[in-house]
This record gives C-alpha cells, sequence and structure tokens, in this order.
C-alpha cells in the first residue's frame, strides 16, 4: 500500500574512531512492521537515527525513494518519515491537544496558516491513540504509558508513510507495551504505514515484527521473517544467549527461553 | 482498548469539534492578553509623557507630538519626554525577547543575558571605555555592543562540547559573569572619581541617556532587530520539543537557534548599549509571559510587551514615586532579585 521506500546503502556512521555502522546496506520491505534487534551498543539507534536524518553518515548514504535524504527538503522529507525519539521532551505544562496539533507543522506553509484539514488529522490521532479524554490535560499529569501514547499520536498527526520508533516501550510495563505495539499493528495494517522499531524486548519483537533486523557490532547479521530468523544459532552468535526456541503458545512466533547454565 | 475500535463517527465529529473550540478558545484568550498588553504599554508611554517634572494637558502633549509648536510643551515632550519613552519602550521589548530566547533555547530560566555575564560583558567594556579613555555618547555603547558580543562568543566556545547544553552554558556564564564584576571592580578602583562616578551611574541602568542623539543608531537597529527576531522566534514552538523531534518534523534547530540566540545577544548588546544594564528585565519577562500565554506561539510578543511595560513602569516608578529619582535599575533590580530567589527556592528552572 505504502508507495515510499527507504533504504541505506554503504551506511558508514561513527562519532570519533571507530565507526558505530560499518558498510550497512538495508532495504526497508515497503510495508508491515520491521523490528531492529541486537545487543546493546550494536548500533540499533544509530541506524534508526541515521534513517531519520538526526545523524549525519560518514559515507554511504540514506535513500528515499531513490535520492539521498540530505539532498531533499527536509520538510518534503517530514510529510513522508515521522519519528519517535528515544527521549522526547515536552516543553512544561503543553497539553496533549497542542503537542499533537505541532505534529502538522510539515503540513504547514511557512506563515503557518491551519486549515480545517488539521483538526479532523489531530482528532483522529487522539482517537487512535486513546487519547482523546486526555486531549486538555497537561503532559506533566500523565502516566508514562499514556504520555508514549501522546507522542505516537503526535508523529501520526505528521501523517507519517514511514514512522520510525526508537525503542518506545523502554519505560512501559509489559501491559502498556503490549498496547502500543498492537497499536503499531493497527497503523500498519489498517493504514498501510509502514512501521520500523528498534526494540529491545526480544518475545515482543518476534511476536509482533512482519521482517525482523538483527544486528551486532555496527553489521546486520541477518533479516527476515522472524520465524526463519530466530535460531538458537543466531541468539548464540548475535546476543551471547543459550536459549532455546518454542513456538509461542498464542502467536505460533518463536519464543526465545533463556537456559540457564546454572540450573540445567 | 474500546476507543480504538470505534471508527469515525458521530463521537469523532463531536471531538473535533471540541478540540476546535478549546484551540479557538486558547487563541481568543491570547488576543485579548497581546492586546490589553499593548493597551498597558500605551497607557505607560501616555503617562510618560504627561507627567514629569511638570504635570502637562494630555491635549497639548498631542499637539506637540503632531509637530506644532505649543509654547512651555514642545520642548519637554518631544526632546525630553518623548525619546525617554521610545527608548524605555525598544530597550524593554528588546531585553524582554532577548531574555526569553535565550532561556527557552537553553532550556533554563537561569540562561537569562543578566545572569550569565553577557550584561556584565557589555558594562565591562563600557566602564573601561569611560574611566580609561574618556569616552562618552555613542563610542561607550560602542564598547557596550562589542563587550556583549565578545562575551557571549566566549561563553559559546567554552559551553560548547559537540552540542549546547543548558545547563554547562549557565555554569559557565555565571563563572564568566563573576570574573567580570571583577574587571569592573578594578576599573573603578582604578578610575579618578568623576569617571568612577559616571561608570557607576552607567551601571545603574538608565534611561536618562535616551536622548535623539543616542537613539538615531540604535532605535532603527532595535526595531530591525525585534521584527527579525519575532519572525524567527516562529520555530519556537516545534524547537521546544528538543532537536530529534523538531529535526523530524522538518525543522532545522541547529541553524534556528544559531539565527535566534545572535538575535538575542544582539538585541540585549544593543539595549544595554543605549540605557546601561537595566537588572532582571531579561530574567523576568519570559517567565511571566510562560505563565501569561496559553500557546506558545504568543510567547515571543507576550515577553516584549512584558518586557517594555516593566521598563516603562520601573522608570515611572523610580521618577516620580520616591522623593529622590532612583535610575530604573534600581526598581527593576528591587523586583528582580526577590523573584529570581524565589524561582530558586520553588526549584523551577527548566524554561
Amino acid at each position: 500500500m505504502s508507495s515510499h521506500t527507504l533504504e541505506a546503502k554503504a551506511l558508514t556512521v561513527g562519532y570519533d574512531g571507530d565507526p558505530v555502522i560499518d558498510g550497512l546496506d538495508l532495504t526497508l520491505p515497503g510495508s508491515g512492521i520491521t523490528m531492529i534487534v541486537g545487543g546493546n551498543g550494536c548500533g540499533k539507534s544509530t541506524l534508526l537515527r541515521t534513517l531519520a536524518r538526526l545523524l549525519k553518515p560518514r559515507s554511504g548514504s540514506v535513500l528515499l525513494d531513490g535520492s539521498a535524504i540530505a539532498q531533499l527538503p527536509t520538510k518534503e522529507v517530514a510529510r513522508i518519515v515521522g519519528l519517535l525519539p528515544q527521549a522526547p521532551v515536552a516543553p512544561d505544562g503543553i497539553s496533549v491537544a497542542d503537542l499533537v496539533d505541532r505534529g502538522r507543522t510539515p503540513h504547514r506553509g511557512w506563515l503557518g496558516g491551519r486549515d480545517h484539514r488539521d483538526d479532523e488529522v489531530v482528532t483522529d490521532a487522539l482517537q487512535v491513540t486513546g487519547m482523546t479524554e486526555f486531549a486538555e490535560r497537561s503532559i506533566d499529569e500523565l502516566s508514562g504509558g499514556q504520555r508514549q501514547r501522546a507522542w505516537v499520536a503526535m508523529a501520526l498527526a505528521q501523517e507519517p508513510d514511514i514512522l520510525l520508533l526508537d525503542e518506545p516501550t523502554t519505560y512501559l510495563d509489559l501491559a502498556h507495551q503490549v498496547e502500543l505495539l498492537q497499536l503499531l499493528v493497527r497503523l500498519s495494517r489498517e493504514r498501510g504505514t509502514q512501521v520500523v522499531v528498534v526494540m529491545h524486548e526480544l518475545n515482543l519483537a518476534t511476536r509482533y515484527a512482519d521482517h525482523l533486523v538483527a544486528m551486532r557490532d555496527g553489521r546486520i547479521v541477518a533479516e527476515g521473517a522472524p520465524g526463519d530468523v530466530v535460531t538458537v544459532e543466531l541468539l548464540r552468535g548475535v546476543f551471547d544467549l543459550e536459549a532455546v526456541v518454542i513456538p509461542d503458545p498464542i502467536a505460533g512466533t518463536p519464543m526465545i527461553v533463556p537456559v540457564d547454565v546454572h540450573r540445567s | 482498548m474500546t476507543v480504538l475500535d470505534t471508527a469515525r463517527t458521530a463521537a469523532a465529529t463531536a471531538s473535533a469539534d471540541r478540540l476546535r473550540a478549546a484551540r479557538r478558545r486558547n487563541a481568543v484568550r491570547d488576543a485579548v492578553l497581546i492586546a490589553g498588553l499593548a493597551a498597558v504599554v500605551v497607557a505607560l508611554c501616555t503617562a510618560g509623557l504627561v507627567f514629569g517634572a511638570k504635570t502637562l494637558a494630555l491635549p497639548d502633549v498631542l499637539r506637540a507630538l503632531t509637530g506644532q509648536t505649543v509654547p512651555g510643551v514642545s520642548f519637554a515632550v518631544v526632546e525630553l519626554r518623548l525619546p525617554r519613552v521610545v527608548g524605555a519602550l525598544l530597550a524593554g521589548a528588546a531585553f524582554g525577547l532577548g531574555g526569553m530566547l535565550f532561556q527557552t533555547l537553553l532550556r533554563n530560566v537561569l540562561a537569562s543575558p543578566d545572569v550569565i555575564g553577557i550584561s556584565a560583558g557589555s558594562s565591562a567594556a563600557a566602564i573601561t571605555a569611560i574611566s580609561f579613555f574618556g569616552a562618552s555618547g555613542l563610542v561607550v555603547s560602542g564598547a557596550a555592543i562589542a563587550g556583549g558580543l565578545a562575551t557571549a562568543l566566549l561563553i559559546w566556545v567554552l559551553a560548547y562540547r559537540r552540542g549546547l547544553s543548558g545547563l554547562r552554558f549557565v555554569l559557565v556564564g555565571i563563572g564568566v559573569a563573576a570574573a567580570l564584576q571583577a574587571v569592573i571592580s578594578y576599573v573603578l578602583t582604578r578610575s579618578d572619581v568623576k569617571a568612577a562616578e559616571q561608570a557607576t551611574v552607567w551601571m545603574a541602568g538608565s534611561l536618562s541617556r535616551s536622548l535623539w542623539d543616542q537613539l538615531a543608531p540604535t532605535a532603527p537597529a532595535l526595531l530591525v532587530l525585534l521584527v527579525i527576531a519575532l519572525l524567527a522566534a516562529r520555530a519556537l514552538p516545534v524547537l521546544r520539543l528538543g532537536d530529534d523531534s523538531a529535526t523530524a518534523l522538518g525543522a532545522r534547530p541547529q541553524r534556528s537557534r544559531i539565527l535566534l540566540i545572535l538575535c538575542a545577544v544582539l538585541l540585549v548588546a544593543v539595549a544595554t548599549s543605549l540605557t546601561g544594564p537595566i537588572s532582571f528585565v531579561a530574567f523576568l519577562a519570559g517567565p511571566i509571559a510562560l505563565r501569561l500565554v496559553r500557546r506558545d506561539a504568543a510567547l515571543p510578543l507576550a515577553s516584549a510587551l512584558l518586557g517594555a511595560i516593566i521598563v516603562l513602569a520601573g522608570d515611572a516608578v523610580g521618577q516620580h514615586l520616591f522623593p529622590i529619582t532612583l535610575p530604573v535599575g534600581v526598581i527593576t533590580g528591587a523586583i528582580g532579585a526577590p523573584f529570581l530567589l524565589w524561582l530558586l527556592m520553588r526549584g523551577r528552572t527548566r524554561a
């Protein structure tokens, strides 16, 4: 459904010294939910931030519909690619409605004039994320799960075709993690939004991803459907984890059960 | 997640209408607020023209303003009171807007130019020019502008580590301010009595130098800077979401911030060159404006108007409320210092 493609070509990214990402190629599948997994410091967040043009690659490039993203007008990119950063900061006292409304920025002209559609899109974003009843509340009064949903709503108001999320479940309890992931599934299924998530939680990643990208030391080690990718060997190779993989009793997707060497 | 399953129904339309109504309410409220602040500014300006050593009749003042010669009125209004009011208005707006820009861009109320040493830099350069070189008039103004710019650059260089952190900027700025205070003390102790007195008066922050020959270069400069800053500040609502989100929304945070900080430094330096450092105006206007406005979009204009109100009102109080005439900086300092302490005690320094 989605008409835009995002890819990385021979990407090398790093601050000083050794690059965090080294000569990486990635083409996003064009639909569904892609989850990027890997151990701490494997470069998965760096990859996402580079895809979102927050970081400039040392060499190589990120291509949006075949053109280098750095060359495209940033506002034009913002109408296609949305981002939920890892630790977003809201101004003190801002209301949910006001925050979500700022997602419309790339669709506005220089004079900032609003049109009728802005309200509809904002309303819709609030509704989809279940935030309608909190619209007038201040962000600081919300729980962690609600706050995260407010930020997702802001990203949705941007109406991106490709939505990037950097560890969106980090500060959430399990119930809210699942709730957020189900929301992403709905976005992907019902609106055809391409969703790309950097995930820490392996079992949730295999459960909700259509496409899994496993990284280690700044390189992609394996990618594909979770059922094909997640094996005992991969877990050993990517996470240094001894585990068995069994089918998830509900979804049938691979479920990872760590082996505790001290007990077995 | 039952809400998720609700399709676009009448309820959705109703909530869209509710949102629209709420936003319109906030917009109207902010418009009323801005109009109210503007009315206060106009009232204070009028009072500044009417009251003085001698109270004049408003019709006479208006006739004098339109260029008619009114004996006993024209000179006082056109040559003495009008430049003072214009200077207070522009310098106040410049301090208010410049201070708010510093505070919001560096995410810290304490990152105000009068706390982090930019005003102290202007003062140090100005009194050095007065005391050691016997300078006066526009030369002192030029020195004040150069001193403010150089101090801002110095703090920037010392505080910059792959990006700008508000807290580091504040800490470095306070250190720089302390060093500049030492410079100021040194200059004062080495000056002869007359120059030291002149320098002390300059540092108190006063509108008594606001006459047409001083305003001729500074007023147009401040006006242009105010317009540029107000236009550039349109990026503020998005910038306040942090660099990552701002970039994702198609803004260029780094570039906007440099432009806005440059505007703020120039506003404060040029205003200081006219009036001396009127303490705490830059520090006060932003936080007050933030508590009054509903939407970030109204913040820049509200801060500028509040800055003008504080300086105009402070000058009126200093001139008329006490048996002796006090410089405006003394009045604003008396209000500002307790406010600073209150903010610190409440622990609310995020902007």
